[in-house]
């Protein structure tokens, strides 16, 4: 669901459609940078009603997703 | 014009501070002041740009030290005001003794207040920004931070820092339509100069437009900046030609 969420979003920003995003997809391949990365986490807190503070370093849409699920859990 | 925009002054109870929340106010924008310790001044300020601008502004208690704080202050400002579009850092403190003298917590409290106060600052309203793609912050540096003064390592150290923090948010945050700017004050009469009066002659003397600069003259080069989209990473001095 977070994948969904996520995939969502970066085709929004991308102007591409949501099946494009992979789990693999890298950030830089898809052409956002460290800054968007940011700006992403920002609109991802709006959608799931939490805060996540970034505090590593996440190269793929995958990478971003398991982190927020370890966050997820550790809130639990 | 800033009619519409909220604007958060830290260090707006009173001095350079009061005048830049009034200034805005004046020119239509709303006002959060951030105040240490002076309600009375801070509501003071508020009242009058309520009273004489039609303005909303309202003063919050915060030590910008503390950087929990500070992301607690800025939260309710959001949910008070609904967002922030121009932040003012503006507080400061001084501590001057001779650097053979100073104590390790005159020049950390310095440095705390003036450096990192301004970081907590940027770094909990940058959300806001970032959202809504744009925003204009303003950082209170001072000409000591160019020239040095005797007395003030730890101040000029501090408003040194302000500049180069000003230039790498300026480059940061430029590709999202946010602007980092500074304004590089010289010797101006307030409450935090009054120390000085004694030596006020040979001050004035050696400012080229021959007298000292009042709080007014500062807030309207904020002012200015608050307005001006197209620039950032610039350091204004209003200084009536002091560091030419």
């Amino acid at each position: 669901m977070i994948f969904e969420a996520i995939a969502e979003l970066i085709a929004d920003r991308l102007e591409v459609s949501a099946d494009s995003v992979k789990p693999e997809s890298s950030f830089r391949d898809l052409g956002i940078d460290s800054l968007d990365t940011v700006e992403l986490l920002m609109d991802l807190e709006d959608k799931l009603g939490m805060e996540i503070e970034l505090d590593q370093k996440v190269e793929t849409v995958g990478d971003l997703v398991a982190f927020i699920e370890s966050k997820g859990q550790a809130a639990e | 014009m800033l009619t519409g925009r909220v604007a958060i002054v830290t260090g707006g109870s009173r001095g350079i501070g009061a005048a830049i929340a009034v200034e805005l106010a004046s020119q239509g924008a709303d006002v959060a002041v951030i105040y240490a310790g002076n309600e009375a001044a801070a509501e003071a300020v508020c009242a009058r740009c309520r009273d004489e601008y039609g303005v909303r502004a309202a003063s919050y208690r915060c030590d910008v030290a503390d950087f929990a704080a500070v992301k607690e202050t800025v939260d309710r400002i959001k949910a008070d005001f609904g967002t922030v579009n121009i932040l003012v850092n503006n507080a400061g403190i001084t501590r001057d003794n001779l650097v053979a003298r100073m104590k390790e917590s005159e020049f950390d409290e310095v440095l705390q207040v003036n450096l990192k106060g301004a970081f907590n600052m940027i770094r909990h309203c940058s959300g806001i920004f970032l959202r809504n793609k744009g925003g204009s912050i303003i950082n209170i540096s001072s000409v000591s931070g160019k020239f040095g003064n005797p007395g003030q390592a730890n101040y000029a150290a501090a408003k040194a820092g302000l500049l180069g923090l000003t230039r790498t948010v300026a480059r940061e945050l430029a590709p999202k339509g946010i602007t980092c700017n500074a304004v590089a004050p010289g010797y101006i009469e307030t409450d935090m100069t009054a120390g000085l009066a004694e030596h006020a002659e040979a001050l004035t003397a050696s400012i080229p437009l021959g007298r000292a600069g009042t709080p007014e003259d500062v807030a309207r080069a904020v002012a200015f900046l608050a307005a001006a989209p197209y620039i950032t990473g610039e350091v204004l001095r209003v200084d009536g030609g002091l560091a030419i």
